[in-house]
């Protein structure tokens, strides 16, 4: 036993730049997806504009995920991407969809319609790919050695289709309460009367994907019925979010949907890692097998203790300048 | 060849990805540091025109990072998907140093990027300046991570080898590999040029038709200035790196000089048409023993042949050669106009020369041209290898890949990026036609919290007013 555990250091590193994407660019996906039920271009409008300041920064979580997943768990990284190699392109292609529209729709009068599109379906289709990813994970992956060896549609199943369509709607939910936060007026009460419905469909897939993943892997059903005394706390923790978010938007809290929508990624998250832990590519090869070499993740860590303070203080710091409503004048025009 | 060849398909996707993203950041690193500049004349001298140049080109600026940033995206996957085999056995290097990219490059180009685009009336001028400084050297810091982990795959060093798995064992060796410095030199040069070239060419376009004449001299005067050094010096720097890549790789200097026998006096062609089959050139043109004299610096020097190794271990000559002639003209053609624009300027007729701004004007795409060939040149000149003389590129590609996943993918790419393109050139011309004018030197620049384009506040249509 070593003094330090390295590898659990990173495993917590990388956890946290993955949960950092999920739940800020999650709300910038969801506001995406909600954009065609918003109920006219004002309220579209002030979404964008809640984001577009913050949307790129959150991305690059997205960048820095998988740049360490590659220096610290290479298997991962090369079995990961090329088992979902037709949703990492169909990811990749609706965020680049998605980036541009934010910078020319609202430019755009004539062709706006069309950029409202590629701003929907971008995240839409971006959004789904990454459900499929969670689902794919869950379901595990056909390995020989470190290589994977499936075919390039294993990932598409309806367990899979079905976490996709999960995490759609999970994301609208965290768009719809950020929206509440940034919104006021017309805007805001859409949101408040949307929220609810957006919760409960959310609750709903929460449950049957809680379910139907026991179902379909018996060792998950083992490690939920031997450990859960200890593991009981995360669908509590998702249950009182749930409530939360409901009680916030009875009482017309501008914060508490957004932050208890945020509890609710966590709690999911978290039962998901502990449904699969210690395997990082489920069902043969553990997060220690998939290290990369000692002396690699030591180099990395020490520019990741430097760096990683100074990145997050900026990311508050950008939330911190761009507080506060989203104006109803000015903005782009 | 087989046409559904995953590797081959493979190379072919990489190849467009990269180049699609290269043009971009190939361009923002020189205008970075120019935009810099003009903010530092503008900081002492107080002068309006500065400010203006720089927050026209500023405009500029944030449309093209914003489509490299876009682009970039897809490249750091493109390892996994593509090269799965290569990522997990050059993890522990190549995996660092990305992420130390994206930890000191990404986060500082995207903190100081707000501020420059957006801060000016909300933090002191001084700040706005470090601002543009740090920006600047964000896109150097860049490019240098991402040279290192490209140099290491052309001139690896510092690691050693088991089970197939790389390992380092130097982290100095590794990163300053053997053609780290002159790599970084020559891409540093490259973008300086880039920069000034389209900045000369779109000045030289608003003065054919003497639209803000003051400024746009100005602005002209800088980039001749710029080109009339880094031209020259980029001949020298690239003679540098070609000498270290004669030392390191000397199959690839055969290829670039067409040479098939190893001999001593070779010559330097200037037409061949290399033919691999027959493994000889037909109709070639050269000078007599110039490709001795500028790689051993002596006249009879012995410099090898393509035939020193096996046919399966050659780069595709033709594409290297011809890649190279391609980048080596427009560097002639650059240095000519750093010569034609000195002696203008020595006769004081610099801003009178039609001439001169007419060839400009048409030399905005050349160093984006000589840029590409430049990547083709290092890029197809390391074949067969992916990391030199240790790994394969068919041992380096995904197991799993299908020709038929990457032939689809690659059209998706296409298409996706010639949608972009098409917006994002549409758009730029827009700015460029609507011209400095629609900055107004004394305004407030107060604007919308937004990045990184959304400084521009030009209609994306023509017949539409605000």
């Amino acid at each position: 036993m070593e003094l330090i555990d390295i590898t659990l250091i990173w495993v917590g590193l990388v956890g946290l730049a993955v949960i950092m994407y999920v739940v800020l660019d999650g709300f910038d996906l969801g506001v995406g997806i909600l954009y065609p039920l918003l109920p006219n271009e004002q309220a579209r409008d002030h979404m964008m504009r809640s984001v577009a300041p913050v949307w790129d920064g959150n991305e690059t979580w997205l960048v820095l995920g998988g740049a360490g997943l590659l220096a610290a768990f290479p298997a991962i990284y090369s079995i990961f991407l090329p088992a979902l190699y037709i949703g990492v392109f169909l990811m990749l292609a609706g965020l680049i969809f998605r980036g541009v529209a934010f910078e020319f729709r609202f430019k755009s009068q004539r062709y706006r319609h069309w950029w409202n599109i590629a701003f929907a379906g971008g995240s839409t289709v971006a959004a789904a790919a990454q459900g499929f990813v969670v689902g794919a994970y869950v379901q595990g992956f056909e390995v020989e050695g470190f290589t994977y060896v499936g075919g390039a549609f294993d990932w598409f199943t309806p367990f899979t289709l079905f976490t996709a369509l999960s995490l759609v709607i999970g994301y609208a939910l965290l768009g719809a309460t950020w929206g509440i936060m940034k919104t006021e007026g017309e805007t805001q009460k859409w949101l408040y009367g949307a929220t609810p419905w957006i919760l409960g469909a959310t609750a709903v897939c929460l449950f049957v994907v809680s379910i139907w993943t026991p179902l379909t892997q018996p060792t998950v059903m083992e490690r939920w019925l031997e450990e859960w005394q200890r593991l009981w706390v995360m669908p509590f923790i998702g249950l009182v979010s749930t409530v939360l978010v409901m009680w916030g938007v009875v009482k017309r809290s501008d914060f508490m949907p957004f932050f208890s929508a945020i509890g609710l990624f966590l709690s999911a998250y978290a039962g998901i890692l502990a449904s699969k832990l210690p395997y990082a590519v489920p069902p043969q090869i553990t997060f220690r097998e998939a290290a990369s070499a000692p002396e690699s993740q030591l180099f990395l860590l020490l520019g990741i203790l430097f760096m990683l303070p100074i990145v997050l203080g900026y990311t508050a710091w950008t939330y911190w300048v761009f507080r506060g409503k989203v104006q109803h004048s000015g903005g782009y025009h | 060849m087989e046409v559904l060849d995953p590797v081959f398909l493979s190379r072919l996707q990489f190849a467009f990805v990269v180049s699609f993203h290269a043009i971009f950041p190939a361009f923002t690193i020189g205008l970075a540091a120019y935009i810099a500049f003009l903010e530092a004349k503008w900081y002492r001298n107080d002068d309006p025109i500065y400010r203006q140049l720089s927050e026209f080109w500023t405009r500029i600026f944030a449309v093209v990072f914003g489509m490299g940033v876009v682009s970039g995206i897809v490249m750091s996957f493109q390892f996994g998907t593509n090269w799965s085999e290569f990522s997990f056995a050059a993890a522990n290097f190549i995996g660092p140093i990305i992420s130390y990219e994206v930890l000191t490059a990404f986060f500082m180009e995207a903190v100081f990027l707000g501020v420059l685009l957006f801060g000016r009336d909300r933090v002191p001028r001084g700040t706005h300046l470090f601002a543009a400084c740090m920006v600047a050297i964000g896109t150097f810091i860049s490019s240098f991570w991402i040279l290192s982990a490209n140099s290491w795959m052309h001139t690896p060093a510092g690691f050693e080898l088991r089970d197939g798995i790389f390992y380092v064992t130097s982290w100095i060796e590794a990163i300053f590999n053997p053609s780290l410095w002159y790599r970084f030199a020559h891409v540093a040069v490259a973008s300086l040029l880039t920069g000034a070239f389209v900045v000369a060419g779109v000045s030289a376009y608003y003065l054919l038709r003497k639209r803000e004449e003051e400024a746009n001299r100005r602005a002209l005067s800088m980039a001749l200035w710029m080109i009339l050094f880094t031209a020259p010096a980029q001949a020298f720097v690239g003679d540098l790196h070609g000498l270290n890549t004669f030392e390191q790789q000397p199959i690839k200097v055969a290829a670039m000089e067409g040479n098939w026998e190893t001999r001593e006096g070779a010559p330097f062609y200037l037409f061949a048409w290399p033919d691999s089959e027959a493994e000889e050139n037909r109709f070639s043109v050269g000078i007599p023993n110039a490709a001795s004299f500028i790689l051993t610096h002596d006249w009879h020097g012995e410099v090898p042949g393509l035939k020193e190794v096996s046919a399966d271990e050659r780069p595709p000559v033709g594409v290297v050669f011809w890649s190279f002639r391609v980048m080596l003209a427009i560097g002639v053609i650059m240095i000519a106009i750093a010569v034609w624009s000195l002696w203008l300027r020595i006769r004081g007729r610099l801003f009178v020369s039609r001439g001169l701004q007419r060839v400009l004007q048409w030399m905005i795409p050349a160093p984006f041209i000589a840029v590409l060939a430049g990547w083709f040149v290092t890029e197809t000149g390391r074949y067969p290898w992916l990391v030199y003389q240790h790994m394969t590129l068919a041992e380096g590609v995904t197991p799993s890949l299908t020709g038929g996943m990457v032939l689809a993918t690659l059209i998706g790419y296409v298409a996706v990026y010639a949608i972009i393109f098409s917006a994002g050139i549409y758009y730029l011309s827009r700015i460029v036609v609507k011209g400095p004018e629609s900055v107004d030197k004394y305004a407030s620049t107060e604007v919308a919290p937004s990045r990184p384009m959304s400084l521009v506040n030009i209609p994306f249509e023509e017949n539409e007013q605000r």
